[in-house]
């Protein structure tokens, strides 16, 4: 098997829509499902996944999207550092066009400032090796499918004895923000697919204690367009059945206890902390921030900078979007003022914003 | 050449400049003799409509899979001319050489260039050698223009394709940008991919003679991939586009090093492909003609043209979903050509 067009097959997604007919058929309202994954976000619309099943389910997006949830003062302090002289601010490629409140790292470095894009935080802690007159800060966002690697990254410039290597630190864990929805008597959810990749650290019991104190069911589901089927399956079979219960759809990768070595490098060198969760507000426990012996490395701790006052645009909706209560469509600034090359929020720029996705993929109503 | 680098002399007019001209440029790119030097090439005057386009190369590295800054800029310029139904008769060479760049390198760029342009049986005829200060430029940049003769009176522009018509692509999709990106440094993707760069006017040649006037428009899917040109299309010819997710020819290691990256093979740049449109009756033969050809091995029909709703580009997903394809805000992959 080469895992890729295996789970594309016509064939066996047909089998699996019929099933979720049938699965659906007596029910008389609509039924609403929520991913919590940037990456499921993306996946759905790019199969055109909605246009395919019945009426009555609906997908929304929840806050899946590392970037999408950061706080626009994130975006400003990174601004703010990237103006440092001979500093380097090294990145992943979808941060550096989300808008801070006056400018974004695109505009730096246009300016001058000197802005990498790596797409691992080791490639961070090499640059940092290659250019020991310069501070090499690397912008820790991401849940837990990242987060291990940047503890890597840290416990890597730690045995280098790096002094000129940091980590802002914007990291976030799941399933915080689920409760928080769960709880929100305005939105009515009937059942999450649970995010893969971040499901194959933290592990699928993760989701008991949700499951437990909102009856909500929860499958795990992975990526391919027959996985995303699969699970929409499995929650529309435990809604009709009146059931709560934690599923995993995606057991190629996903086990119970999830991987306790991820894990370990995490939590030697982050701790949970209480964290902001944009258009959320703050959930307690839901951050990651570097433990005291790694303080050396904290670029908000040993880099103070001025920061702007954070201005959050008006008219943006992508607080309500991130909680699903709001299609992209919906929000006036949609494709009007706010577009991929002149966005307004972080959900229109980034690579997996369910704006950015409606924008791309969802024209004419295919999205819908 | 005396020097192993490129100096600054040697863009400065005098013995160092001439001695670069006359014992490697030259010679190398199209071997007139001193006697027929001038300031400008002087061509002799042509039956039909002339074409004409030039294009910037400043690819990074200038040393890939398959290929090098040199003879993609060839590519690039015959098959510009190609596109627009002509037969290449003449090019130009702009060089913009930073301080440094090693003869052996240059050389070989140059050498790349004149198999490049014999292949596809169009001289160089003039060209332009400059030298900028270390740090000024990034290698060499590469300026090429080009003038083809259309030898007919066929219209097959951007906005000429028709509802009914299919969609030909002639082989497989994103493999240039995947190849520069692999053998970018930080990335150790072990890939074995490599570039499509290739002349394609012996195709149109063929294409236009069989064809005649089913053949409908023509676009080289470069910067931005296939998506964005058939959407620049949908926009020129105000029509609907509805293409086939299982009917697009992609390589095997293109997609999986796409998957890992996170990107879309309909947005990888290609510079050896071309989209044709054609009558719809008029399909199988245009299919017959690319699989006929060296560099059309892998064509296949990728989709048709749907209906008058003016600048839509549709997919059709391989588990039978439909989505939209729009342009991209900025690029997936800088200095990919």
């Amino acid at each position: 098997m080469k895992h890729q067009n295996e789970y594309r097959d016509p064939a066996l997604a047909r089998v699996q829509l019929q099933a979720i007919r049938r699965a659906v058929a007596g029910c008389d309202r609509t039924i609403t499902f929520m991913e919590v994954c940037g990456t499921h976000t993306m996946a759905i619309y790019q199969h055109g996944i909605r246009s395919l099943l019945p009426e009555q389910v609906r997908l929304i997006s929840g806050p899946g999207c590392p970037v999408c949830v950061t706080p626009v003062g994130y975006v400003d302090q990174a601004v703010a550092l990237s103006r440092r002289p001979d500093t380097i601010i090294a990145t992943f490629g979808d941060m550096v066009r989300v808008p801070g409140s006056s400018s974004n790292l695109l505009q730096e470095q246009a300016k001058g400032a000197t802005i990498r894009i790596v797409y691992s935080p080791l490639d961070a802690v090499t640059l940092a090796e290659k250019n020991p007159n310069s501070d090499v800060i690397f912008l820790g966002v991401g849940f837990e499918t990242t987060a291990p690697t940047v503890a890597a990254a840290v416990l890597t410039a730690a045995r280098k004895s790096l002094n000129n290597f940091y980590i802002l630190c914007s990291h976030k864990t799941m399933p915080g923000p689920m409760a928080a929805l769960a709880g929100d008597p305005e939105l009515q959810v009937d059942g999450y697919l649970c995010p893969a990749h971040v499901s194959a650290i933290i592990g699928a019991n993760a989701y008991l204690p949700l499951v437990s104190a909102y009856r909500v069911p929860c499958v795990v589901t992975g990526f391919e367009p027959l996985d995303v089927l699969q699970g929409v399956l499995m929650l529309a079979r435990q809604v009709v059945a009146g059931e709560a219960r934690v599923e995993i759809q995606y057991r190629r990768v996903v086990k119970p206890q999830g991987n306790l070595k991820a894990r370990n490098i995490l939590y030697q060198v982050f701790e949970p902390c209480d964290a902001r969760w944009r258009g959320i507000g703050d959930i307690p426990n839901s951050g990651l921030q570097l433990r005291l012996e790694y303080h050396r490395f904290d670029a908000a701790r040993r880099l103070p900078v001025e920061i702007e006052p954070a201005i959050e645009h008006q008219g943006c909706l992508c607080g309500e979007i991130l909680k699903g209560k709001v299609r992209p469509n919906d929000c006036p600034l949609f494709r009007t003022i706010c577009t991929p090359e002149d966005p307004v929020g972080a959900c229109m720029v980034s690579g997996e914003g369910a704006c950015a996705a409606e924008y791309k993929y969802g024209g004419w109503g295919l999205g819908t | 050449m005396k020097s192993d680098i490129i100096l600054l002399g040697h863009g400065s007019g005098g013995k160092l400049s001439h001695e670069l001209l006359d014992t490697l440029i030259v010679p190398t790119l199209s071997g007139i003799s001193q006697r027929d030097q001038n300031d400008a090439a002087v061509l002799a005057a042509q039956d039909g409509r002339l074409a004409f386009t030039t294009d910037s190369y400043v690819v990074d590295p200038i040393f890939f899979p398959g290929g090098n800054i040199g003879d993609l800029a060839i590519h690039g310029t015959v098959n510009d001319l190609a596109m627009a139904g002509s037969r290449p008769i003449a090019i130009s060479v702009g060089l913009i050489i930073e301080e440094g760049l090693a003869v052996s390198a240059l050389r070989e760029i140059l050498e790349s260039m004149r198999a490049a342009a014999r292949q596809a049986e169009v001289a160089i005829v003039t060209g332009d050698t400059k030298v900028v200060p270390r740090g000024k430029a990034d290698k060499i940049f590469i300026n090429t223009s080009g003038i083809g003769v259309i030898d007919h009176d066929l219209q097959i522009t951007g906005s000429n394709a028709q509802v009914g018509d299919k969609i030909l692509i002639n082989g497989t999709i994103g493999d240039h940008g995947m190849a520069i990106l692999a053998s970018r440094e930080s990335l150790h993707l072990e890939s074995g991919i490599i570039t499509d760069s290739a002349p394609l006017n012996s195709m149109v040649k063929e294409l236009v003679e069989q064809l005649g006037c089913q053949l409908h428009t023509l676009r080289d899917p470069t910067r931005g991939g296939v998506a964005t040109t058939l959407k620049e299309i949908a926009l020129q010819s105000r029509v609907e586009i509805t293409l086939q997710e299982t009917a697009l020819p992609v390589n095997l290691a293109v997609s999986g090093a796409c998957a890992i990256l996170g990107l879309d093979p309909l947005f990888v740049a290609n510079e050896g492909k071309l989209l044709a449109f054609v009558a719809a009756e008029a399909a199988g033969q245009a299919l017959a003609v690319m699989h006929n050809h060296v560099y059309g091995r892998q064509a296949a029909i990728i989709g048709e043209v749907t209906s008058t709703a003016a600048g839509k580009v549709r997919l059709q997903t391989s588990i039978g979903g439909l989505r939209a394809i729009e342009m991209l805000a900025g690029e997936q992959l800088p200095r990919i050509c």
